[in-house]
């Protein structure tokens, strides 16, 4: 067959009629050169492999995947191209490497992947540890009695009214992770007059876990004499016996606290309220962990018990259950949420328009 | 330190009990407070100016102290302890060289200057507001919790002189609850706007023969916890609880804009006199200045503890000065060489000079408007009258900010040609003049 060169302005009938061929990659690219026909011969189909380019069909330099009608030759020609550029991707990495390889000592040092943590935009809220003005604030807010030593937590646990089996055993599980919890049933009650009762028996925490349709939603922890309720969303709330390879139940020890990247001033609020919900002084004899860990304002809590093999390695195995928070909004004072003074409210249209702002 | 808080565009009080400036040409906040000895017990619960000139802020505490702030010194210069009642201060004025104060148990104090006893009124239980009339200096409005709206003359202090009466009761025949959390007066009438805790904005007119409210608008389904009026008194800005800021026409009683960006509940809100901007402050522990007319964010300072109340000068010229002043120095080296030419020719109507003359006339009754506004263009107005004498651009855009076509004009001549720029101040004088 004759080597053609076919220059511009193609109709879409040309490729149809080249597509069926089967088996031959198309060159979607825009703004290449034509390519020579398939009928080439094999040094030239070589050649034009080392280019990275095999033998392809020409076509006008405006074609793209989409502009074919037919569904299946469509998504077959799509992912030709997807194809491709794997290879093409793969093959610029192995070139990487081997130049790397090849400067040895003088190669430039590895570029840091750009990620959404690390294009974070920076908040003008980021706490200084040495600032006075919030030493101060921190240290007279609602939390100072618990860090001064004053108090200690007393959690209450309930859930929104009439609880199914799944909500019902996510309380007593919690109650088994935070030390001096007391789950009651809800008949019904109404918070505003909870919470005076609550203060009266000295209880430093109401935790409420609403239930949607047998699966539990969202969180309201308020933080009881006269200190700020958060409402969370809970979601991915996994039991004890879904986890795989748990280890045997939880004991009384007191466990430690571990709070990741609560950086802005808000998320110091949050933070300290989820410190003030365990003892002062955890058992390093139980060996067990509770880590809140904050990653793009959602907040994953894991409970592992540890045990440490030498200096250097540790081994874990998750006990408890776990679960995901995220902050809706942060009420000052108790539970009111109609009347309350809001501290803090998640708004979707204002705060979620940037993908790399986050507000913990 | 003393020249800091003469620029200070913005005073702000705040939880912890520092007193802060800011200053919104250089975006930069200053805290007036003794950092050693600060405890909660200070926390600023009312702010007002001590004088018209507003070189003097006083600083209501919770613990009952008045504090007086002087913005020329930059330290505080008095301390008044104002006790009687319960509760922290509500309201705070100041009348006739007395200082007015009220407290939330209801007990309104006028402490005359230098003596220690006081007139008193008992305005009622549970406080939430008092509000000083700027047109009628012995008028005093008040209201809280259940404590419906009562208008106060000072000198007769026995009984309001208008006291608001409840709306009918709602279609469920149930009394409808009262709860003022903020008012103003508005200027030129008798007139007193109120927000209340039911997100309800209302409008009582004592002059009228009703004593319910005139107009009456809802907004959203929170307390609306702070209220301005703006610089032309036909529409209000309100802010919830939410942080959901809205501006509302008070002629028709309808939503005009909302103003965005505030995440946290809104405790103070102050509208310019003279320019369309709003400052709001509140628990997100930010300052905002928005505009009114396009809804805009112009600025937003982080100022690290909740903010109770704040303070809104009335300077005119709010961005940064020395940039002008700049501005100002590169066209008067044009404008002077313009100067002598234009000099040199004849002049050809009096319309020129009228245009001058105008224009020195304006300047005249700058000085006089207030200390403050002495300190913030003394630096603009020397380095003007140190190269020339007179600058009828200079002067424009120092002065009118609003009108665009001067200042617009004036930017748009530095780093012109000469003939450009003599162009334009034909323009600029054919306009002036008109």
């Amino acid at each position: 067959m004759d080597v053609k060169e076919v220059e511009v302005d193609f109709g879409t009938q040309e490729h149809v009629k080249k597509l069926k061929k089967k088996g031959k990659k198309q060159k979607p690219k825009k703004g290449k050169k034509p390519h020579k026909e398939n009928g080439e011969t094999n040094e030239e189909a070589e050649k034009a492999k080392t280019d990275e380019k095999p033998p392809e069909m020409h076509f006008p330099p405006t074609f793209s995947v989409s502009e074919i009608k037919n569904k299946q030759r469509r998504h077959f020609m799509f992912l030709k191209f997807k194809q491709e550029k794997r290879k093409e991707k793969l093959a610029l990495k192995k070139k990487r490497k081997k130049e790397r390889q090849a400067l040895g000592d003088k190669a430039p040092p590895k570029e840091v992947p750009k990620t959404i943590e690390n294009q974070r935009v920076y908040d003008e809220t980021t706490v200084d540890p040495q600032d006075e003005e919030i030493v101060f604030d921190e240290g007279t807010d609602e939390f100072s009695a618990y860090f001064n030593r004053l108090t200690n937590p007393k959690i209450l646990i309930t859930t929104s009214d009439r609880p199914r089996g799944r909500t019902v055993r996510f309380c007593e599980q919690l109650a088994t992770v935070i030390p001096d919890s007391h789950v009651y049933y809800r008949r019904g009650l109404a918070l505003k007059r909870v919470i005076p009762q609550c203060i009266a028996r000295g209880f430093t925490y109401l935790m409420v876990i609403n239930e949607d349709r047998k699966i539990s939603n969202g969180l309201i922890l308020s933080h009881l004499p006269d200190g700020p309720t958060a409402h969370f969303k809970v979601s991915s709330v996994r039991l004890r016996k879904e986890m795989k390879r748990k280890g045997k139940e939880p004991t009384e020890h007191v466990p430690e606290v571990i709070l990741n990247n609560f950086t802005t001033r808000l998320g110091h609020s949050i933070g300290r309220m989820f410190a003030s919900l365990f003892p002062h002084d955890p058992n390093f004899v139980g060996r067990q962990v509770a880590t809140f860990h904050n990653q793009r304002d959602y907040i994953f809590f894991r409970y592992h018990r540890y045990i440490f093999k030498n200096e250097k390695r540790v081994g874990i195995q998750e006990l408890g259950p776990r679960f995901t928070l995220k902050l809706r909004s942060l009420q000052k004072g108790t539970f009111d949420s109609k009347f309350g003074v809001y501290e803090w409210v998640h708004k979707r249209h204002e705060m979620d328009s940037c993908r790399r702002k986050f507000h913990l | 330190m003393a020249e800091s808080s003469r620029l200070c565009s913005v005073w702000v009080g705040s939880e912890t009990g520092i007193l802060k400036g800011v200053d919104l040409g250089k975006k930069q906040a200053f805290n007036y407070s003794d950092l050693s000895t600060l405890s909660r017990d200070q926390e600023v619960s009312a702010l007002c100016w001590g004088d018209d000139f507003e070189s003097e802020v006083l600083v209501g505490c919770v613990n009952r102290t008045v504090k007086t702030f002087s913005t020329e010194k930059s330290r505080f210069t008095e301390f008044r302890h104002c006790p009687g009642g319960e509760g922290p201060f509500r309201g705070l004025a100041v009348w006739d060289g007395s200082l007015i104060t009220c407290v939330e148990s209801g007990l309104l104090k006028v402490w005359k200057e230098g003596s220690v006893d006081s007139a008193e009124i008992t305005v009622g239980p549970d406080v939430y507001k008092m509000c000083h009339s700027p047109s009628q200096r012995h008028r005093v409005a008040t209201g809280g919790k259940e404590n419906d709206l009562k208008i106060w003359d000072l000198q007769r202090p026995e009984e309001p002189v208008f006291r608001a009466k409840n709306l009918r009761n709602d279609w469920l025949d149930l009394r409808v609850p009262v709860w003022i959390r903020d008012m103003q007066f508005i200027p030129g009438s008798d007139k007193v706007v109120t927000s209340t805790g039911y997100h309800q904005v209302r409008v009582y007119d004592p002059a009228s023969p009703q004593r319910r409210p005139v107009l009456q608008v809802e907004y959203e389904e929170y307390p609306l916890t702070a209220l301005s009026l703006t610089a032309d008194a036909n529409s209000v800005v309100v802010g919830n609880t939410h942080g959901q800021v809205a501006i509302i026409d008070l002629r028709q009683g309808r939503l005009l804009r909302c103003l965005k960006g505030v995440a946290g509940s809104v405790l103070s809100l102050q509208c310019h006199s003279s320019l369309p901007l709003v400052a709001s402050c509140g628990l997100d522990r930010f300052l905002r200045i928005h505009n009114t007319q396009d809804g805009r964010l112009q600025h937003k300072v982080y100022l690290k503890s909740r903010l109770n109340c704040l303070l809104f000068s009335s300077q005119d010229k709010l961005e940064a000065d020395g940039e002008t002043a700049l501005q100002d120095g590169v066209k008067e080296e044009d404008e002077e060489e313009e100067d002598e030419v234009w000099a040199d020719m004849p002049t050809v109507t009096d319309r020129a000079g009228g245009g001058k003359r105008r224009n020195e006339s304006e300047e005249e009754p700058q000085p006089s408007t207030g200390p403050d506004a002495a300190g913030k263009t003394k630096s603009a107005t020397q380095a003007k009258k140190k190269t020339k004498g007179m600058t009828i651009g200079a002067t424009q855009a120092k002065k009118t900010k609003g009108k665009t076509i001067d200042a617009t004009q004036a930017k748009k001549t530095k780093g012109k040609t000469i003939d450009a720029t003599q162009a334009k101040k034909t323009k600029r004088k054919l306009r002036s003049s008109s």
